[in-house]
């Protein structure tokens, strides 16, 4: 697949030459191709915040490269800022982001930062708003009266309405009831449906990233030390478990069956999956 | 943007005498400094008044490097206050005339002390937060100023708003340091065009650190009132302020200085 996101050996130290240097990422190399749903796992302090941070040029790289569509984005400081439109970045709590007077206002700051005409920003404020499921009713009130889990769809359809061919999402289901998670999870895999776009969706929770993504990139201690598909990463159970990020509770399972002699396959992480793989082991027993 | 380097009156933890000293000697100790530093009227006196301030950075091992990085936000105001002086103190030598401006012996002279006193002055102080960590310094305060309390003064109150005001700046410079991004990541530009338009651009910024502020602020009233926080009556501390032989020592040792920079002034010194 055609790469449109790339870090080429990027490396980043917070507080340089201060008594306070600390590398978050050690040359790093990362690859988000087109039309891909990509996750990101690591836990608290691995770096993951600061790559993402790379991704859309807020951060500058104390030595390597970002390339989007595989120019350096930090050669042209018009590049820098088209890149911010090209490649949209939802913080975690993105709903403490939020300012205007009305959902509407507020969804139509970036558009608008984008020197688009009103008729444009008229339509992506209304898509990005569908997309993320708010009434049209609700775009003429203060984003301040919506609940938490209306303010976190504004804040989305904020990002969203800039239309970025990549998607960059930072634990966008954080803090939600688990009938908001699904509802968030499903306007995402609408938007990356809708506009073919490569979705980056950060998580510590296995599941939540098990049942959405194509690829899998574990970050660990400033580096990436694997990634592949769900099931070729959670084969890493072990030093999964030793970096504190665990594995799908399926997985789990099916390991514990493993190690007490049943014949099932390992990189089982849904419950469909495991459904077929016991009628597969009892077929064959 | 290093939004987190900005030191405001930082605390360095540190062991030396000046740090394990009583707060409220330090705080007795700069007022009296302070008030030496406006009766110092010559070379003299400023010289041992600067020779006192040398004396106690090297006690206190605080790097020169962090003194002088203070002092680096008061250079506007020390060039603009030297300028004043220069250009309007009336005097008898004339050094220089052009159009409506004398520079005398005299303007030259006292901007070099208002420009010296000033430094003094906002090295002294920053000595005392470098040395002081801020719970210390209002627990100082809140001891000093309770006679205060028989004027029904809130005196409770002021040193408790002033230790949360204090314990929230790096919270906040952090909050700001997030929303900052977050805008950014939708094309909010900070940094260029004319001023009107930069003020503009804050508001994405104020509005949600506002709120935030605001939000945290109940919070933590929720958080105080659970663990039955109910004013100053009858509260007892964990840290009892008790002054010691060093601290006694120190304040007499300050109105000492105070003395003699008065007797010098008497002999025109």
């Amino acid at each position: 697949m055609e790469a449109i996101l790339e870090t080429k050996q990027l490396s980043h130290i917070y507080s340089a030459g201060t008594p306070f240097e600390r590398a978050a990422l050690n040359c790093v190399d990362f690859t988000a191709c087109r039309g891909e749903y990509l996750g990101i796992i690591g836990h608290t302090g691995s770096g993951k915040s600061t790559l993402i941070q790379h991704l859309n040029g807020l951060l500058k790289p104390t030595s390597g490269q970002v390339l989007y569509e595989g120019q350096d984005i930090w050669s042209d400081p018009k590049l820098t800022r088209q890149t911010r439109f090209n490649v949209g970045l939802v913080f975690q709590y993105p709903e403490y982001q939020l300012f205007e007077e009305t959902v509407y206002k507020d969804i139509a700051f970036g558009p608008g930062n984008m020197g688009l005409d009103a008729k444009e920003i008229d339509r992506r404020v209304r898509q990005a708003a569908a997309f993320v499921g708010l009434r049209d009713d609700l775009l003429e009130s203060s984003p301040f009266e919506l609940s938490g889990g209306q303010k976190r769809r504004v804040a989305i359809a904020g990002v969203i309405a800039m239309e970025p061919k990549v998607l960059v999402l930072d634990e966008p289901t954080a803090g939600l009831d688990p009938v908001g998670v699904e509802d968030i999870l499903g306007n995402i895999r609408d938007y990356h449906r809708a506009h073919n776009a490569t979705i980056i969706l950060v998580s510590h929770s296995m599941e939540e990233v098990a049942r959405s993504v194509d690829r899998l990139v574990v970050v660990n201690d400033s580096v990436i030390p694997f990634h592949g598909t769900p099931q070729e990463v959670f084969c890493h159970g072990q030093e999964l478990e030793n970096m504190g990020l665990g594995v799908p509770q399926m997985t789990r399972v099916f390991n514990r069956l493993r190690a007490m002699g049943a014949n099932v396959d390992a990189s089982v992480y849904t419950i469909e999956q495991a459904k077929a793989a016991i009628l597969k082991a009892k077929g064959g027993m | 943007m290093a939004l987190k380097d900005i030191t405001l009156g930082q605390f360095f933890p540190g062991s030396s005498p000046l740090h394990r000293m009583d707060p409220r000697t330090k705080l007795i100790g700069i007022t009296l400094y302070i008030v030496a530093l406006f009766l110092a009227v010559s070379f003299v006196s400023y010289g041992a008044m600067f020779l006192v301030l040398a004396l106690l950075i090297r006690i206190s091992r605080i790097p020169l490097k962090s003194i002088v990085r203070g002092l680096k936000p008061v250079v506007f105001i020390l060039i603009f206050t030297a300028l004043l002086n220069i250009l309007y103190t009336p005097g008898e030598h004339v050094l220089a005339k052009f159009w409506i401006l004398t520079i005398t012996l005299e303007g030259v002279r006292t901007a070099f002390f208002m420009v010296v006193r000033i430094m003094m002055l906002i090295s002294a102080t920053f000595l005392l937060t470098y040395t002081t960590s801020p719970i210390l310094l209002t627990d100082g305060i809140e001891s000093l100023l309770s006679p205060l309390k028989k004027l029904h003064v809130p005196v409770h109150e002021l040193a408790m708003m002033m230790s949360i005001a204090l314990r929230f700046i790096p919270t906040l410079i952090e909050e700001t340091d997030k929303i900052m991004c977050a805008q950014r990541a939708r094309g909010a530009d900070f940094e260029t065009g004319s001023l009107i338009r930069r003020a503009k651009a804050l508001i994405p910024l104020l509005v949600p650190l506002f709120i935030s502020a605001f939000r945290r602020a109940d919070e933590l009233a929720v958080a105080m009132e659970c663990r039955c926080y109910h004013g100053g009556e009858g509260r007892t501390r964990l840290r009892q302020l008790k002054y010691h032989r060093l601290d006694r020592l120190t304040i007499a040792l300050a109105i000492a200085m105070c003395a003699a920079i008065w007797t010098l002034g008497r002999f025109g010194l």
